[in-house]
């Protein structure tokens, strides 16, 4: 009786991807923990897969390790064979099937892929651990996800996916409305989560290219 | 061997930072598209081939697979000596099964790594060496006669004065026919610069430039004796 060994660890955090008309901003916590206490202040949970595609994921960080290299591997063969980048919903494909292949024993990862697609406009995909994906106007995964998610759906409000005609996902937001919108949820959400703080890692694609910020948040 | 003797001419020079490749492009006919001989391996690897391009593409995706698998598993590049040696191993198990056939191609492999740079050849044999500078395909004889005069300044050489002899090797290579851009192509790995195809555009303003004082100077040093001289007597 009592608690059996585990395979998997829960490192907290939380996930955030916002699409727009021509950028898309991903960002992710940089707190990593186990059970109750901090094992670092520093640690990113993104992963720039191609030119145009970033990886934000949280939950198990070994696992999701594994998974990014899995992934940037897989993305080097596509190069070799294709003379070109991975556009976003490729990569958004070829996730899902690199989770479900691992359908019996899953990566304990719970991601969020932003990036331009081929027209260059936003996307966002979704997934659950075994890579169940939707592509959507916006997202969150992690343990601040559920404070995080109304916030997003008030201010954001994407169109139901079951609509006809199918109406686009994209924020009518601009850039710089996006990356206030995500420095305050990561704020509100560090307030009442306890493994959501110390810094987001705010990552912004757009045609130009990839630039990064750092936002303080508590450290409590 | 013979395959290899008879695909058109693959160059490769060595400066202690940077490594060059270059490959003569022969089309088949005037129509047809040229084939390609120069393929990247991996950020700090690339490859000619001259023989059976057929097997060359084959052993590049040999070669990718290894990289890639390597740098999974130990996050770092593979360096240069160790896929030398898978790849010559790979090439000696055909020539001791009856059932299989020898791979047609020669490889010129250069590469980066911690050691510095290098510059293998691969037979079909099995067998592969370090080389300063090699030549291998049709009429190689006349680019390796150019380059065992020259070969003992490479050390010191820049990227772009590598470049400029690899050229002048190809010219000798093509033996009286027009070198322009299109004919070639040209390939570097270097410190600091990963391995890439040169722009056809520079590599013509490089032999525009090569004309206008290089005709001068080779015919000069064809005069003398084969004594070596250094880099400084030819335009840099």
């Amino acid at each position: 009786m009592g608690s059996r060994w585990s395979p998997y660890d829960n490192n907290g955090g939380t996930c955030v991807a916002i699409a727009g008309a021509n950028y898309c901003v991903v960002a992710a916590d940089t707190r990593m923990s186990t059970g109750y206490s901090i094992l670092t202040r520093e640690y990113s949970k993104t992963c720039k897969l191609a030119d145009k595609c970033v990886l934000a994921s949280s939950g198990f960080q070994a696992d999701v390790r594994a998974l990014q290299k899995n992934l940037s591997a897989k993305h080097l063969f596509y190069q070799h064979q294709h003379n070109k980048q991975m556009s976003c919903p490729a990569m958004g494909q070829l996730l899902s099937n690199t989770l479900y292949y691992k359908r019996f024993f899953p990566y304990y990862a719970f991601n969020v892929l932003g990036g331009l697609d081929n027209e260059g406009k936003g996307c966002v995909f979704t997934y659950d651990a075994v890579g169940s994906y939707e592509r959507v106007g916006y997202s969150t995964q992690g343990s601040g996800s559920s404070l995080i998610m109304p916030v997003l759906d008030n201010q954001l409000k994407s169109p139901s996916p079951l609509l006809l005609p199918a109406k686009d996902a994209i924020t009518p937001l601009s850039e710089s409305e996006a990356v206030d919108l995500v420095k305050d949820v990561f704020a509100s959400a560090t307030e009442r989560d306890i493994y959501t703080g110390d810094k987001v890692e705010i990552v912004i694609i757009n045609d130009v290219g990839i630039r990064r910020e750092y936002i303080d948040l508590r450290k409590d | 061997m013979e395959a290899v003797k008879q695909g058109s001419a693959a160059i490769g020079l060595r400066s202690t930072s940077h490594v060059v490749l270059a490959t003569v492009n022969k089309t088949s006919s005037e129509l047809s598209s040229h084939q390609k001989k120069v393929f990247k391996i991996d950020d700090h690897i690339g490859v000619a081939i001259a023989g059976l391009t057929a097997d060359g593409r084959v052993l590049s995706r040999y070669m990718r697979n290894e990289c890639i698998n390597h740098s999974f598993v130990y996050e770092n590049p593979l360096p240069v000596g160790r896929l030398v040696v898978r790849l010559a191993d790979k090439a000696q198990v055909c020539t001791q099964r009856s059932w299989k056939r020898p791979y047609g191609v020669g490889l010129l492999v250069s590469g980066m790594d911690e050691l510095g740079a290098h510059l293998y050849y691969n037979c079909p044999s099995g067998n592969y060496f370090e080389y300063q500078a090699f030549a291998i395909g049709s009429r190689s004889q006349a680019a390796k006669t150019y380059l065992e005069r020259r070969f003992e300044s490479y050390d010191k050489y820049s990227g772009e004065e590598l470049i400029k002899d690899a050229l002048f090797a190809i010219k000798e290579t093509l033996q009286g026919e027009v070198l322009t851009s299109k004919v070639c192509t040209v390939a570097i790995v270097g410190v600091g610069e990963p391995f890439h195809i040169v722009d056809q555009k520079k590599i013509q303003e490089m032999i525009d430039a090569m004309e206008v004082t290089g005709e001068a100077v080779a015919e000069d040093e064809q005069g003398d004796d084969y004594s070596t001289r250094g880099a400084t007597s030819m335009e840099s």
